[in-house]
């Protein structure tokens, strides 16, 4: 069972991966990256982080992603002339392929050394996360509530329209 | 057939791959911006991955620290995008060129 899931969900997941990357039309990939990113969420589920899985629907496909739909709607972006030389393309690919090679071989080569599957219960419980966030990770934690609020006060400072003087100008 | 870690990595590398590639081949930035966040989900598949397989909880908390730093940099960045939208009129890669050589 789990096995035809996770088949399933990783035949999904990359030719998702791959349509986000090919379609012209960037509102097309954005809908494709919300398949990626469910299924995404399906391994985190087989992998016993129900947290994890939890958040990555919510902040990911519904908070971020809706964000990157809201932009392209509103700057009414439509397919643009995507005429990058043969040449650059022909070597982008060369590139992604020598990563996925080389990280291939590196996986493969070390596959024995690596560990199985435990069988345990009550692994990756959401009170058992909070917990070390709360605790161990509390400094991390709120280090990265600083950040969020510098991002949206400087996403707030860069989208303000230039050169108006009086608060009220528009 | 029982699911290893490596069947785990090897589809993690695969998305990061795809990611690149995303990045390296196309022109507009939104479908950039979305390949780079492609490749950031590929890195958070293996830390759940590896957490499960080492039963080690830290790898999930990882991850929420990456979504946070992820949904940071979608708001500077799409910020940037509409900036840079207003300014030049258009979501080329090649129109934003002050600083290349």
């Amino acid at each position: 069972m789990e096995t035809i899931l996770f088949a399933a969900l990783a035949i999904v997941a990359i030719l998702s991966a791959l349509l986000v990357i090919t379609t012209p039309a960037p509102i097309v990939s954005a809908l494709y990256m919300v398949v990626t990113l469910f299924c995404l969420a399906g391994f985190y589920v087989l992998l016993a982080a129900p947290f994890v899985a939890a958040i990555q629907v919510i902040v990911y496909a519904g908070a971020i992603l809706v964000l990157v739909l809201f932009v392209i709607m509103l700057l009414n972006l439509r397919k643009i002339e995507e005429k990058l030389a043969i040449t650059w393309q022909v070597a982008g690919i060369v590139v992604a392929t020598l990563v996925l090679a080389a990280s291939f071989i590196a996986i493969m080569s070390n596959s024995g050394t690596l560990p199985s599957k435990p069988d345990v219960e009550h692994f990756g419980k959401v009170a058992d996360v909070g917990n070390l966030l709360f605790t161990k990770y509390l400094y991390a934690f709120e280090v990265v509530s600083v950040l969020l609020l510098l991002a949206v006060v400087g996403a707030v400072a860069m989208i303000r329209k230039p050169d108006s003087g009086e608060p009220n100008a528009d | 057939m029982q699911i290893e870690l490596s069947h785990y990595l090897l589809l993690s590398a695969t998305l990061f791959a795809i990611g690149v590639m995303g990045v390296l081949t196309r022109k507009n930035l939104i479908v950039i911006f979305m390949s780079v966040e492609l490749m950031l989900n590929a890195v958070n598949l293996t830390f759940v991955a590896i957490a499960r397989y080492t039963l080690d909880l830290a790898g999930q908390v990882m991850v929420f620290f990456v979504l946070c730093v992820a949904a940071a940099e979608v708001a500077v960045g799409l910020a940037i995008i509409i900036a840079l939208w207003r300014h030049r009129g258009t979501m080329n890669i090649d129109s934003v060129r002050l600083l290349k050589w």
